[in-house]
């Protein structure tokens, strides 16, 4: 089922107009209560009436997690407070998050574009769906929550973790659609044989995967250990959350709501947009969000648009599951890690040299963070309980950091490889 | 009284020992009494030596993790209950031990590597009761 056809199945040049009017709006709102980005478009001698349409896109500036650092927390928010029901935040780069801010009207938008998602994903209102993505900050429980309520499905707002009361509810429920990171998934599968509960004694048919990065590999394993058809959603809490694009039943990319986020596809050393069908930065621009817009918000995500025709019927542009980063961004267990929150965490504690490795691992199907820290001659102690105490406040402030466990390892001074270059700080042994 | 012992941050990884051993032979140093304290993920390798400013200097430009820490060694005759009756006096006095490590040279003497939370005060107690102590001067020859 299409939920909304007049707006997923819009002939091109329909869309561009109302692209085009939804852009000019922004412009304008962004222009009149963002003092940082009126200036970046003063520096490039722009004022909103030279942005006619959408094809004039290319000219306005970009917005980055850093102009959302520097307006830290609610500076990029073009609305009074008072319009604001609901914050949710996300890692930065440093020690602290991004925040971004809903009214009533982007809590409502939101919810359709799930909806939407979960009908192309063939959803519907007589399914039982287990959110299994965390509840709170994170954008993932609530954006799929509200999403599977305006469709009239039923909603299990288990959150994550709690597998066996996960594998409870998913048997006693009669759960239909899972709805989690790829990775849970796979860990649920297992722990759902090693349960001996019986496929047939689960009614799963679909599943909601995102959040994280995954392989068509992951897909074909998912769909054979859970018995349901995989579907990959793609969302960022800068732009909206979950529900930016997904996959339809088709699952040859995934449909972006282009009539509320406007898509490009951009080269990271030139900035400049690449010719069609090529890989390169998505970059997204927020054309109906009241609480934070932005303008060319560059996702550093690489992947490509394919305009192509899709079987479904819905026109609105797909793009392809992301090929990787533009910058050192890690996504762990759906977590976003920078490595420069670890050093900005290391720089803070002056027992601690801000030399280190993270070493990424796929242990089964969990992702497993290990971070060496060299124990410089200053804050060496001969007693092994000090060395275990540093140990835990290093693990501890990571953690209380990064939002995720790590495994904090002491390493001897000098160890970690200096370059005279960029240093190699992270060592990723997904295979991905 | 006080001896300086060496302290050296050791990752659980092998030849690391060696090293540290080689590089003392090497430079003429005598080990004269050592231990290690492990845990699944490091040791800490203590050790007194013949020089121990030398053998620290040694170590550093190495570029190990390394120290001096303080400790006292007090010789015993070797027999049963001549530990627990100097523990019994430090405990009874409230001296607390971080560490101890043992050895013994010959059969009628032993050597107690103590490494307390107050060294003057241990010091002063063990004296208090007649204990005795082995010279830094001493401890570095043997």
């Amino acid at each position: 089922m299409i939920w909304n056809e007049k707006m997923e199945c819009m002939g091109r040049e329909e869309m561009k107009a109302v692209q085009s009017e939804r852009l000019r709006e922004t412009v304008q709102r962004i222009y009149h209560n963002i003092p940082s980005y009126r200036k970046k478009m003063q520096d490039a001698g722009l004022v909103p009436s030279d942005i006619r349409s959408v094809d004039d896109l290319h000219k306005l500036p970009f917005t980055t997690k850093i102009d959302l650092r520097d307006n830290y927390p609610f500076g990029m928010f073009t609305v009074p407070m008072s319009e604001i029901v609901r914050v949710h935040a996300s890692s930065g780069t440093t020690g602290k998050p991004t925040v971004v801010g809903y009214t009533r009207k982007d809590l409502a938008t939101w919810a359709e574009v799930v909806t939407r998602s979960l009908c192309m994903a063939g959803v519907h209102r007589d399914d039982m769906v287990q959110v299994a993505y965390g509840y709170g900050l994170f954008t993932g429980g609530l954006g799929l929550h509200y999403g599977c309520e305006n469709l009239g499905a039923t909603v299990i707002p288990i959150s994550g973790g709690n597998t066996q009361k996960q594998l409870q509810l998913m048997e006693d429920f009669g759960t239909t659609v899972l709805a989690c990171t790829p990775s849970y998934s796979l860990f649920l599968a297992e722990a759902i044989e090693e349960a001996g509960i019986k496929k047939e004694n689960l009614k799963l048919r679909v599943g909601i995967f995102g959040a994280e990065p995954w392989t068509e590999n992951m897909r074909k394993e998912i769909e054979n250990k859970l018995g349901l058809k995989a579907i990959d959603i793609y969302g960022l809490s800068e732009i909206m959350g979950p529900g930016v694009s997904c996959e339809c039943e088709y699952q040859c990319g995934m449909h972006v709501h282009e009539d509320h986020f406007i898509p490009e596809i951009i080269d990271p050393e030139t900035l400049q947009p690449v010719a069609p069908g090529e890989i390169g930065e998505l970059v997204f621009t927020t054309i109906t969000k009241e609480g934070i817009p932005l303008l060319r918000y560059r996702t550093r995500d690489l992947t490509r648009l394919i305009y192509d025709k899709c079987e479904c019927g819905r026109t609105l542009v797909r793009m392809e599951k992301c090929k990787g980063r533009s910058d050192d961004m890690l996504i762990i267990r759906g977590v976003n890690v920078f490595p420069s929150q670890i050093e900005s965490v290391l720089l803070e504690m002056s027992e601690t040299a801000p030399h280190y490795l993270l070493i990424v691992e796929r242990e089964g199907n969990l992702d497993t963070l290990k971070l060496m820290v060299e124990v410089q001659e200053q804050f060496f102690s001969d007693e092994v309980k000090q060395l275990e105490a540093l140990r835990k406040k290093i693990t501890h402030k990571i953690q209380s950091t990064l939002g995720i466990s790590v495994d904090v390892k002491l390493v001897e001074p000098k160890t970690i490889e200096r370059t005279a270059g960029k240093a190699k700080r992270v060592i990723d042994n997904r295979k991905l | 009284m006080i001896i300086k012992q060496l302290s050296v941050f050791l990752e659980n990884k092998t030849g690391r020992l060696y090293e540290v051993s080689q590089l003392l032979g090497d430079a003429g140093i005598n080990m004269s009494a050592f231990s290690v304290a492990d845990t699944s993920e490091f040791g800490i390798l203590r050790l007194i030596v013949s020089d121990p400013d030398k053998a620290l200097q040694i170590l550093r430009d190495a570029e190990f993790s390394v120290r001096l820490t303080d400790v006292v060694c007090l010789n015993s005759p070797n027999k049963p209950g001549a530990l627990a009756k100097a523990l019994d006096i430090l405990s009874r006095e409230g001296v607390f031990i971080e560490y101890l490590y043992a050895y013994s040279m010959d059969n009628h003497t032993a050597n107690i590597v103590l490494k307390p939370d107050d060294i003057n005060k241990c010091i002063d107690v063990l004296q208090a009761h007649q204990m005795e102590l082995v010279k830094a001067s001493d401890m570095y020859k043997i």
